[in-house]
This record gives C-alpha cells, structure tokens and sequence, in this order.
C-alpha cells in the first residue's frame, strides 16, 4: 500500500508541474496589457515612463523565462504574491471568496447524495417499472437541464411564489454571512443555487448507483442471501448497496473535483461572490497572478481528489495496488 | 461544465458490436424504432430541433435579428406563438435559428474532439511505453483542468465567436475521448490479427485506422452522442457568460444573457423557452445515445 501511495505521489508532481506550465503560457497568449488597462481606465492619457513603470512593477520587463522560473519558484513555496488588478494579497483575495464557494460546493453534494443513493436503489430494485423509468427520466433530464437556465427559473419561481404568499416578490440576499452566524440568512443565500447543481450533480451520481446496484444484485453472493432467507432488508443494505458505493463514491468524487466548472457559471446567475466569478473577472482582467493561482488551486483540488478516489479504490479492492 | 465518466463496461464489449448487419438502412432505423421506443423519441426530438435548423431560413416567422420596438416584451399570441424579447425581436424565430448555432457548434465540437481523441487514444495503446506514458500525463493535464475555465481562456486568446467556441469546447473533450478509447484499444492490440497486420509489414498508420479504431467503434460512438449534448450545453454556458457566440448571431445560451434575469417577472417566456430548448434537445440526444448504447452493447442490454 505504501509503495502504491508514494509511486501516486511521484505521479502528482509532473501534472502540477505541466498544469502551471500550461497556465502561464496561456495567460501569455492571452493578447493584451494589464497596465494598459490599468493606467488607462477611465480615459485618462499616460506617459511612456508610466507605462514602463507598472511593468517593472509588475515584473514584465524581465526575460519570459525568467519570469517562468519565478514563477515556478514562487509556487513551489506557496507565495502566490499580489493581485495585479487590486493590489491585495491573491491568498486575501481567494480566502474572502473561498468559503461561499466551498459552502455552496459541499451542500450541491448533499443534496445528490441524498437524492441519488435513495432513488438510484429504488430504480434498480424495481427495473423496468413505473418507478425506474420516472427515475430515470427525471436524471436524463438532469443531464440534459442548463445549471443556469435551472438557476433563472427557481428565481423567477421564488419572485411569483413571493409575490403571491407574501405580497411581495423576495430575493435572497447577495451578501455572505458564514453558516455559525447568521443559520436562516446563509441558507437563503446559499440553497437555490446549491439545489440547481445539486440536481445536475444526483443525476450523474443516481444513472451510477442504479447501474452498479443492478450489477451487484445479478451476484451469486446475493443469491446465496435469499436463499438462506436473509430479510430483503438487510440484504440491500448490508450486502448490495455496501458493494454498490464503490464506483458511485468515485463519481461523487470526480464529479466533486469538477464542480467548479458549475459554479463559475451558477454564481454568475445567483450573483454569488465566489471564486467562480473571480475567475472570471480575474481572466477578462488579465490579472496573472490572480488566475495563476486561482488555476492552480483548481487543478490541485481535481488532483488531490483523484489521489483520494484511487487511494479508497485501492484500499478497497487489493487487485488495483498491486498491479 | 463536467463530462460523466463512462462506464467501465461500455468500453468493454468491443469485438461483437450487435449491430443489425444487412438489413439496409431503412430496415436498421425501423429495428431501432421497434426496440427501443424511449430512443426512438429521443431521435425524434433530435431530428425535429435539426431540421429546424437546416430550415430555419424557410420555416421562421420572422427575421431573428430585427428588431421591432413596436413589439417589444409580448406575451405569447399569435402574431408572436412564443412572445418577444425586449427588442420585440420574435422568441420562435430566434430559437429555430438558435437550433442552427447548437448543432453546428455541437456536431462539430464532438467530431472534431472525438476523431482527435480516437487517433490518440488508438495510438497511444499501440505503440505503448514511453510514447503512451508521457501522453497519458499531457491527456492528464489537460483534463485537470474544468472545461469551462480550459474554454474560458482560449476564448480570451482567440476571442469569441462560433469557430473560437468550437475550439474552446473542442480542445477538453480530446483527453476525455482519448483515454476511454485507448483502454479499449488495449485490450485489441493483444489480439492475433494485429500482430498479423503488424507481420505483413503493414504501416503503423494503417494498423491503427484501419485494424484497431474500427474496433473501438462502439464506446467511440456512444461517447460522441454524449459529446454533442456536452458541447450543446458548454456553448450554451459561455455564450450565457458573454464568452461565447455574440450578438446578433441567435444562440440559445445568448438569448438568456441580458433580458432573461432582468424582465423575470414581467416577460418570463423571454428565460424560459430558449432553456427548454436547450434542455429538449439535450435530452433527445441523451435519450438517443442511451438507446444507441442498449443496441451497440449487448453487454449493457440487460441492465
């Protein structure tokens, strides 16, 4: 097991190492001036000396390669250095909106545990009934549903139903406060748009549960449980869904590694001011060393979480760590 | 944006692929129908938002980029079967030209994507050992990387635009293609008749195209049914995010940008109906790749 676990590790670091190479020549690619943008925001007419000011500033006036290096060097001790567009600290500017994110991210993955492990057993208990194809229906068309047009709509439902109940249309408020603050105000904020890639999320994580279960329940060992006239209870708790979770648990987790994709757009919808939205800006932006990191932070997250899918995976089934 | 894995067992059953062989074309369509109802109306709901766009030019009301300030925010009626948006330009009109912009951005996406990620992935597993390791980790880093923020800089490199996009949306389906059709083509490359091509001194070109990829066919096509919903879906995303195809092109994604949040209460068919024609097309194409898998894979039949 250790051998597996250090030779995943070694395996780690040329994938860091290309994702940052990867990042930084395409923010170079990317045409344009941060200092232009700078300076020149608002009409106003700068010096050539001001130009070239903001660049050794920022450090562009030295070789790419140095650039790169330092670049490399700096990550490697985790100093992620200053935002060129605010000119706070890219670690302050990623912490403010870390929470709201991580929040939103890990409530959408209750809600598709809770809606997919129950509903993708079910389906495959009852194959081909009403039940399973309603079930199945209902996660295609999860598949299928924009997470934005999905984020619009419960909106446009919130503000009717509002309008209705309470006499006026409501919305929930754009401000963060964390969870231990303020319970009822960080719900209100964090619940539609957590519900809008949470169903997009159970869908992928239900179409995997009904397929490993109806494998599972095809076993002998299943068999044998009937036959010695086991309650159907325990035989679906004890024996087939422990078997099942396997491949649903790597489908959470990758799905999980990937939910910032969701997000940058859910955010947009919800007006959330998350690291979605950050990305975003900081790319239109062009702020270097705010996407560097945001890109990084991202891509270390996909890894890490496929580090702990294979590590669980090889725990689980000693054939994978040995091989 | 995320692409669901596969599952390991499509990607298993290769050599027998099921496919109804010499029944012609119009004999395979009518097999399909009869077995498969639930795909049968996904294909239908494919074709029909297909055809809507190849005969947008014929079959519109209206002219989808005119605006009509006389008509602006209207309700459904029958002037206008499915409202106006805030420029009273006419929702039908735009949608069935929207249609168009999906499936070109879409059909190309996962064409383009997917013969790149099979070529790689077939290669990848042929030649094997160094070759294969430092692409799996080039594949590898590609993929860490969420494909709206892979999509989100190239769009900034290159600009928006529909080619721009198709290039953006093209580029991350490549390692996820790749990697499942190589771990099928590894499985062929120990099969006799390969190392038969390989004795008769045949090119690795042609062992590749013409003795491996044919036989990995069957993931490969269920994954390229999967692809155009993704990429459907991933224009969608970006030209919602202004990072897309752009004004006054009609692209369903676009048509939920500006007006859709901002007349929510007071216009709603202006967020509703391009989403449902997002979602109806998406789900045909899921529907029908669904079914594709059933006949393609007699292993997954059963389940």
């Amino acid at each position: 097991m250790y051998r597996y676990i250090v030779r995943r590790l070694l395996l780690v670091i040329p994938t860091l190492l290309g994702a940052a190479t990867l990042v930084f020549v395409l923010m170079r690619l990317i045409p344009g001036d941060i200092c232009l943008v700078r300076l020149g925001s608002g009409g106003t007419t700068f010096s050539e000396q001001a130009l070239a000011a903001c660049h050794a500033e920022i450090g562009f006036d030295r070789p790419l390669w140095l650039q790169y290096v330092e670049f490399l060097w700096d990550l490697a001790r985790l100093h992620f250095g200053i935002s060129m567009w605010s000119g706070k600290p890219v670690v302050v500017e990623i912490a403010t909106r870390f929470p709201i994110s991580l929040e939103v991210a890990l409530m959408a993955t209750v809600v598709a545990v809770l809606i997919a492990i129950p509903l993708g057993t079910i389906s495959a208990l009852k194959q081909n009934g009403w039940i399973d194809l309603v079930v199945r229906t209902f996660s295609i068309a999860g598949l299928a549903t924009p997470s934005f047009w999905l984020g619009i709509v419960s909106i446009l439902v919130v503000l009717d139903f509002t309008q209705v109940f309470l006499g006026h249309p409501w919305m929930p408020p754009i401000d963060y406060v964390p969870l231990w603050q303020d319970p009822v105000r960080n719900l209100s904020i964090v619940m539609l748009p957590a519900l809008t890639i949470g169903y997009r999320y159970a869908a992928v994580s239900m179409r995997m549960t009904r397929s490993a279960m109806l494998e599972v329940l095809r076993e002998d060992y299943i068999r044998t449980a009937r036959a010695k006239g086991l309650l159907e209870k325990i035989i679906i708790n004890r024996h087939a869904l422990k078997n099942a979770m396997l491949p649903v648990v790597t489908v959470i987790g990758i799905e999980f590694a990937f939910l910032i994709g969701g997000l940058v757009v859910t955010e947009q919808v919800f007006n959330l001011n998350g690291i979605g939205r950050l990305m975003v800006l900081s790319v239109q932006n062009q702020d270097y060393t705010l996407t560097q990191a945001l890109v990084m932070l991202v891509v270390t997250i996909a890894i890490l979480t496929n580090l702990v899918v294979d590590m669980f995976y090889a725990w689980l089934d000693p054939r994978i760590r040995l091989s | 944006m995320t692409i669901a894995a596969p599952s390991p067992n499509a990607t298993a059953a290769l050599i027998d692929d099921g496919l109804p062989r010499s029944r012609g074309v119009f004999g395979s369509v009518f097999a399909f129908v009869r077995r498969q109802p639930v795909g049968t109306i996904g294909m239908v709901l494919v074709l029909l938002f297909g055809f809507a766009g190849i005969f947008a030019d014929w079959i519109a009301p209206y002219n989808p980029t005119e605006n009509d300030f006389a008509a602006m925010t209207q309700a459904p009626s029958w002037a206008h079967l499915l409202g106006t948006d805030q420029l009273g330009r006419d929702l039908l009109s735009r949608i069935l030209y929207g249609a168009r912009t999906a499936f070109i951005v879409g059909l190309t996406s996962a064409l383009v994507g997917g013969l790149s990620g099979l070529v790689l992935g077939v290669a990848s597993a042929y030649f094997g050992g160094r070759f294969d390791l430092f692409l799996q980790r080039v594949l590898d880093i590609v993929m860490s990387f969420p494909l709206i923020i892979m999509a989100l800089a190239v769009v900034s490199i290159f600009g928006t635009g529909v080619v721009n996009v198709i290039i953006a949306i093209t580029i991350p389906l490549v390692p996820r293609c790749a990697r499942v059709v190589r771990s099928s083509a590894l499985a062929i490359r120990e099969v006799p008749y390969v190392d038969a091509a390989r004795a008769l001194g045949f090119s690795h070109g042609r062992i590749i195209l013409r003795h491996m990829a044919p036989n990995v066919v069957a993931p490969f096509l269920i994954m390229l049914t999967a692809f155009v919903g993704q990429a459907i879906l991933a224009e969608a995303s970006l030209s919602y995010l202004g990072l897309g195809v752009q004004e006054p092109t009609p692209a369903w994604g676009l048509m939920l940008q500006g007006g859709a949040e901002e007349y929510a209460t007071t216009a709603p068919w202006i967020a509703v109906f391009p989403g449902l024609a997002i979602m109806l097309t998406v789900f045909g194409i899921n529907l029908f790749g669904d079914a594709l898998r059933d006949v393609l894979d007699p292993k997954l039949r059963e389940r």
